[in-house]
């Protein structure tokens, strides 16, 4: 399986990706911020038709777009932060925006399914470079921001009396946000976001007590449910994004199992 | 062991008014809280407890006077004042270990990854050991329980080594065992680390046995004094702006509008939030 170009890409795309949405998704579970992931994927979903439509590639129209929503997302802060109402209508808003530029571009049936549930075996040499220096520029910047992010993520009022300015560490986390969500689009779609950036983080941190082992846990599951997704796809034919969102869920629900006899981590 | 011949006072407020949303909280207040006393901060829902602790933190400027907080004007950031916030439901479910959370504090408001340095994971552990924590830590912070929770966040709260330290509500949703618990260990520390405490409460009857002087607040007024002297039917109907009936009963004081008893009504209130 390895003797193919293609299947090479696609296990270095999914494992760049993989890495960045388990280490960005424990810290966006961290806030209780995953609903704002969800949308904020949709609205790339409207940035990568309106890209095609306007001769771009998708991938840039979708970090154009997943990125001023998340600024705008940061911005609006504490007046959107919880508004699940407000937020599900953009995301709404943004897939009939999707609807509208597929009608102004017709021959776009194949795009639009690799748009939605992604097409990890389709990703050349050109997109995982690409992939590569989006990776290096979200995980530069939150290792920047690590340390308030969390003190801001678990004790904001403490954070805020300490110096701590909220709104510029919500606003750049949502841009880190973005830029993963843009580059995890590339691998499971834009519909299935969720499942690299949620699921291994959320069932990480309910196996470790540590940040320093969940973050990496959170990038060691993300990576190896990718990864077994493509072997399994490989070998059954069935699409890659349906491996890898059964994996990932099944991790997410065996870390629901008690697990009393074991010692806290 | 200070140079100054005059020891500072913990908190100084010359003439303040504080408004928000156009709303004024505290209207021309004065008073001076001593470095080393415990101050039992009451008053009704809205009255202004929260905002003047976030005054006193540099959050939030007043809009008129002068606020000074250990000798010098209140500041956003300063380590000298340790700060416990009113206990919310965090977001998020993470079984992150109560030692992480209480270390998230050091240093926090730098840039770059977190982590604490051996000198700062011994101020860590000994903020944890002044309260008694220190096992306690290693579990989630989400399964602990309410009392143990409050133990760790008032290790949080002196990091730093602070001499001031602001306590909002730290009694709420705890049972009188508890509550008593949290008392007994915030007046020892004080005691210990000769700081200064303002601790506020819906009810004065926990900090009976802890506090120095109570300082109520009410209809924009203030009023600061040893127990006797301003928990009064005169002293608080002014604050209320209504008939107030102080009774008390044996070591227990209940504050009366009529048949209502007010702080248990608040109290009771507030456990839906």
């Amino acid at each position: 399986m390895l003797t193919y170009d293609f299947m090479l890409n696609a296990f270095a795309a999914s494992a760049i990706v993989a890495v960045v949405a388990g280490i960005v998704g424990y810290f966006l579970v961290l806030r209780g911020q995953t609903f704002a992931g969800h949308a904020l994927s949709h609205v790339g979903f409207a940035g990568a038709t309106g890209a095609v439509l306007l001769g771009i590639p998708a991938i840039w129209g979708l970090v154009g777009f997943t990125l001023i929503a998340g600024l705008g997302m940061g911005v609006l802060g504490e007046r959107i932060s919880g508004r699940d109402v407000a937020i599900g209508v953009v995301l709404s808003l943004s897939i009939g925006l999707g609807v509208l530029f597929l009608h102004f571009y017709t021959a776009y049936a194949t795009q639009v399914t690799a748009l939605l549930f992604g097409n990890v075996l389709g990703v050349n040499r050109q997109t995982l470079w690409t992939l590569l220096g989006l990776a290096i520029v979200s995980l530069a910047g939150l290792a920047l921001i690590a340390r308030p992010l969390l003190f801001a993520s678990l004790q904001p009022e403490l954070a805020e009396a300490k110096g701590v300015s909220l709104q510029l560490v919500s606003l750049l986390f949502l841009a880190i946000v973005a830029l993963t969500v843009a580059e995890c689009a590339q691998i499971v779609g834009v519909l299935l976001v969720f499942t690299l950036m949620v699921g291994p983080a959320a069932a990480a941190g309910r196996w470790t007590t540590h940040l320093g082992r969940g973050v990496a846990l959170a990038a060691a599951l993300a990576l190896a449910e990718a990864w077994a997704g493509i072997a399994l796809a490989y070998h059954t034919d069935w699409p890659t994004s349906f491996w890898i969102t059964a994996l990932s869920a099944g991790v997410y629900f065996a870390s629901l199992v008690p697990l009393r006899k074991m010692r806290p981590a | 062991m200070r140079a100054e011949g005059k020891e500072n006072k913990a908190v100084e407020l010359e003439d303040v008014t504080i408004a928000l949303g156009g709303r004024p909280i505290l209207n021309r207040i004065c008073l001076a809280i001593e470095s080393g006393e415990f101050i039992g901060v009451l008053g009704p829902n809205g009255s202004g407890k929260t905002t003047l602790m976030r005054a006193i933190l540099g959050l939030i400027a007043p809009s008129s006077g002068i606020i000074r907080v250990l000798g010098e004007p209140a500041r956003r950031g300063n380590p000298a004042v340790g700060y416990m916030p009113q206990h919310r439901h965090t977001a998020g479910s993470l079984r992150l270990s109560g030692w992480d959370f209480v270390a998230s504090a050091v240093n926090g408001h730098r840039w770059g990854l977190p982590g604490a340095s051996a000198a700062e994971r011994r101020e860590i552990d000994g903020a944890l050991d002044l309260v008694g924590a220190g096992a306690l830590a290693k579990r989630p912070l989400m399964e602990t329980s309410g009392g143990e929770r409050q133990r760790l966040l008032l290790a949080q709260a002196l990091l730093g080594r602070p001499r001031l330290l602001l306590l909002d509500e730290p009694l709420i949703s705890l049972d009188p065992h508890h509550q008593r618990t949290v008392v007994g260990l915030v007046r020892e520390l004080q005691k210990a680390l000769g700081i200064a405490v303002l601790f506020s409460a819906h009810e004065i009857n926990p900090l009976m046995e802890a506090l120095d002087r109570v300082l109520y607040l009410g209809g924009g007024q203030a009023a600061l004094g040893k127990v006797a002297e301003v928990i009064t039917g005169p002293v608080l109907s002014r604050l209320y702006g209504s008939e107030i009936e102080v009774m008390r009963m044996g070591n227990r004081i209940f504050v009366m509008s009529g048949e209502h008893d007010l702080e248990k009504a608040e109290h009771r209130h507030d456990a839906h939030l």
